[in-house]
């Protein structure tokens, strides 16, 4: 037993966070609200060639989690969900597909297949960057299993969750170290470090469960649906904590589309409801239990 | 990354399991009466009688040498197999790490054995009338005599003070020095002159409490720990522990959560299934936090302020498996019976060993690095 990364994956890691840091820093997420596209230009290649895609689920884990860090506005999931950087996804219970207007192929659920599906309308995410669809399937059965499929979505969901967790108690750290009030930093105040404390106790707490997943993915994929709804729910969980508190430790000026909090924010909203909330997951976990299977493998 | 158990711990896992299934006791009462402590003597003796009492230790002092992973094997096997509450812990997980760490050699093999088979009991003397959370507010004092030193004051909240026969405690040194500073860590046998115990009722009933007195209680240099006037800074140590894993570890938790999925599938409550799948899930993630702690321990990191984060995840989290067991049961809850025990135990998790309140300020301050 040893739960701990390889050198060569921190390495990985802290390339992405470089890569994104200089390829997609706020500025760049808040302009892919307004672009044609909801994306950041010559950004997916640059994803691409890093090779993600290709990776096994430990060795990606933590870059996707930087991608939700760096609020990355592309099919991250989808695209690693599936293992093809041309397509993105919509299933049952994410109906929408993201950025299906600039993929080539867009891949949807029917029965318990997964079929081409043309684009419909365009929904309006609460996450600006967020272009996501209606799709009407309309193809042959994809050779791909549809179960695999999912869980790999909701475990990339959960990594970028934990991402935005960090980067929003980050901002926020940063920001009660300096906002004074009361002739001193409003981050010396028990209210507001409690807070904070709070958000960080969720996240220390959920991110060991989506390692974990990811191993559990990588070694043992023949029962990985406890594992893997542990990670979904405790990320999701972690994710609204962190933007709930992030909010409110940043008083008014978070609460504006001027400050770059909202983005983070508006991305951990749509995640955790996306690919099985918190407690679609439990629910799932539920059933396992009573079904009298082990819900622990 | 690999999350299987070697071939040996496998088998460490499979002896244990074998030997807490032959012999773990369901029927003793509560450690916290003088009774029931008896009665838990004679299981703790047989531990380690088996060497299974403190399997971490090195086999010289009664332990087995195991890792840190089979220690947290042997816990989770320990708590799986039903085994009671440990009224040697305040020793055996608290002290001994402390010794370990700062005592003399000749204190190493004077202490450990003893503390192993449950031979002398250690009970902790830190809090006072007027000194709780801030432990630094401490009045007892130690006075310089030949060959020793003289201990007057009080200690309060002593867990199992009654039924113990040492106390490890921090005295004021230096009446001179600001708070942290001035204070030495000492070891006191409990029937030595000068010192008073009385026992009293906790929450539950239970005689778990005491206060101890010292009046002019003689204790030679042979039993202070550590410098002279750096008692903080082992007592920190010790407070390492007590917050972090070695004191509370996932077993314990994972233990009770199986118990409530089994109270749930006999007393089924839709309005609760969401309640009871958290609680499952949270001492799922306290297990696995705890495996990427120790991986980070055996490469070398020492444990820090982030013991904060496990006691707060750990406390929080027992208070609300005894919650939603309380209310599966509904008016069954308020007869006496193993819930509502362990529930009023769970209530003083986030009190003990520093309150909540100051562990989400360590967690602020010294995780997060916000300004004082």
């Amino acid at each position: 037993m040893k739960f701990a990364f390889e050198a060569e994956q921190l390495e990985f890691r802290d390339a992405a966070r470089n890569l994104l840091e200089k390829e997609c820093p706020p500025s760049a997420v808040r302009a892919a609200w307004d672009n044609e596209t909801g994306r950041v230009p010559g950004l997916w290649d640059r994803i691409v060639e890093m090779g993600l895609f290709e990776l096994d689920e430990v060795d990606s884990i933590l870059v996707l989690e930087e991608t939700g860090r760096a609020c990355v506005p592309e099919p991250v999931v989808e695209a690693w969900a599936l293992k093809r950087t041309d397509a993105t996804l919509a299933m049952a219970g994410t109906p929408y597909a993201l950025y299906a207007d600039s993929v080539d192929l867009v891949v949807a659920q029917r029965g318990v297949g997964l079929v081409p599906a043309s684009v419909g309308e365009r929904r309006p995410s609460v996450d600006g960057s967020r272009r996501i669809f209606d799709v009407h399937p309309d193809g042959a059965t994809l050779e791909l299993d549809a179960h695999a499929v999912t869980e790999r979505a909701a475990l990339a969901a959960a990594a970028q969750l934990v991402g935005l967790a960090q980067h929003m108690l980050d901002m926020s750290v940063a920001y009660v170290g300096q906002r004074e009030q009361f002739g001193k930093p409003v981050g010396s105040f028990q209210a507001v470090k409690h807070h904070l404390a709070d958000a960080a106790l969720r996240l220390e707490f959920a991110r060991p469960c989506v390692h974990r997943a990811a191993w559990v993915l990588a070694n043992e994929p023949t029962d990985v649906r406890a594992a893997v709804s542990l990670a979904k729910a405790q990320a999701s969980d972690a994710a609204l904590l962190a933007a709930r508190k992030a909010l409110q430790v940043h008083g008014a000026i978070g609460y504006t589309v001027e400050y770059d909090l909202h983005m983070w924010m508006k991305r951990a909203w749509a995640l955790a409801a996306a690919w099985g909330d918190a407690a679609w997951h439990r629910n799932r976990v539920r059933d396992a239990m009573l079904k009298g299977t082990d819900a622990n493998a | 990354m690999d999350l299987r158990f070697t071939e040996s711990e496998e088998a460490f896992r499979a002896e244990a399991r074998a030997w807490l299934e032959a012999n773990v006791p369901h029927d003793l009462p509560s450690g916290d009466t003088r009774e029931g402590f008896a009665l838990h003597l004679d299981w703790e003796r047989r531990l380690f009688d088996d060497s299974w009492a403190v399997v971490s230790w090195p086999r010289r002092y009664g332990g087995r040498d195991a890792s840190l992973i089979e220690w947290l094997i042997f816990e989770e096997e320990y708590y799986r197999a039903g085994g009671p509450q440990r009224v040697t812990q305040n020793g055996i997980f608290l002290l001994a790490p402390t010794v370990f760490e700062f005592g003399t050699q000749e204190q190493q093999d004077r202490i450990l054995p003893r503390m192993a088979a449950a031979e002398d009991l250690w009970c902790q003397g830190w809090s006072e009338p007027n000194a709780g959370s801030d432990l630094a507010g401490i009045k007892s004092t130690a006075r310089r005599d030949d060959g020793g030193w003289r201990l007057t004051g009080q200690k309060t909240w002593t867990t199992r003070g009654a039924f113990c026969t040492h106390l490890f405690g921090l005295f004021r040194s230096d009446s001179e020095a600001e708070r942290h500073r001035g204070m030495t860590y000492f070891l006191v046998p409990l029937d030595a002159e000068g010192v008073t115990v009385r026992g009293f009722g906790r929450l539950d009933g239970d005689e778990g409490f005491a206060e101890v007195f010292f009046e002019d209680v003689f204790v030679p240099d042979s039993d202070v720990l550590g410098e002279i006037n750096k008692g903080w800074n082992v007592a920190m140590a010790t407070t390492g522990s007590e917050r972090g894993l070695t004191l509370r570890s996932p077993g314990r938790f994972m233990a009770t959560a199986a118990r409530l999925v089994d109270l749930w599938k006999e007393h089924p409550d839709p309005s609760l299934d969401n309640d009871v799948v958290a609680c499952w899930m949270d001492a799922e993630a306290y297990r696995w936090q705890t495996y990427a702690t120790v991986a980070r321990l055996m490469d070398g990191a020492k444990a820090g302020a982030e013991a904060s984060l496990t006691k707060l995840f750990w406390s929080e989290l027992d208070v609300r498996l005894y919650e939603t067991a309380l209310r599966l049961l509904g008016p069954e809850a308020e007869l006496e019976g193993p819930w509502m025990k362990g529930f009023q135990f769970a209530l003083a998790g986030p009190i003990y060993a520093g309150t909540n309140e100051v562990q989400r300020n360590v967690v602020a301050e010294r995780v997060l690095r916000l300004p004082r």
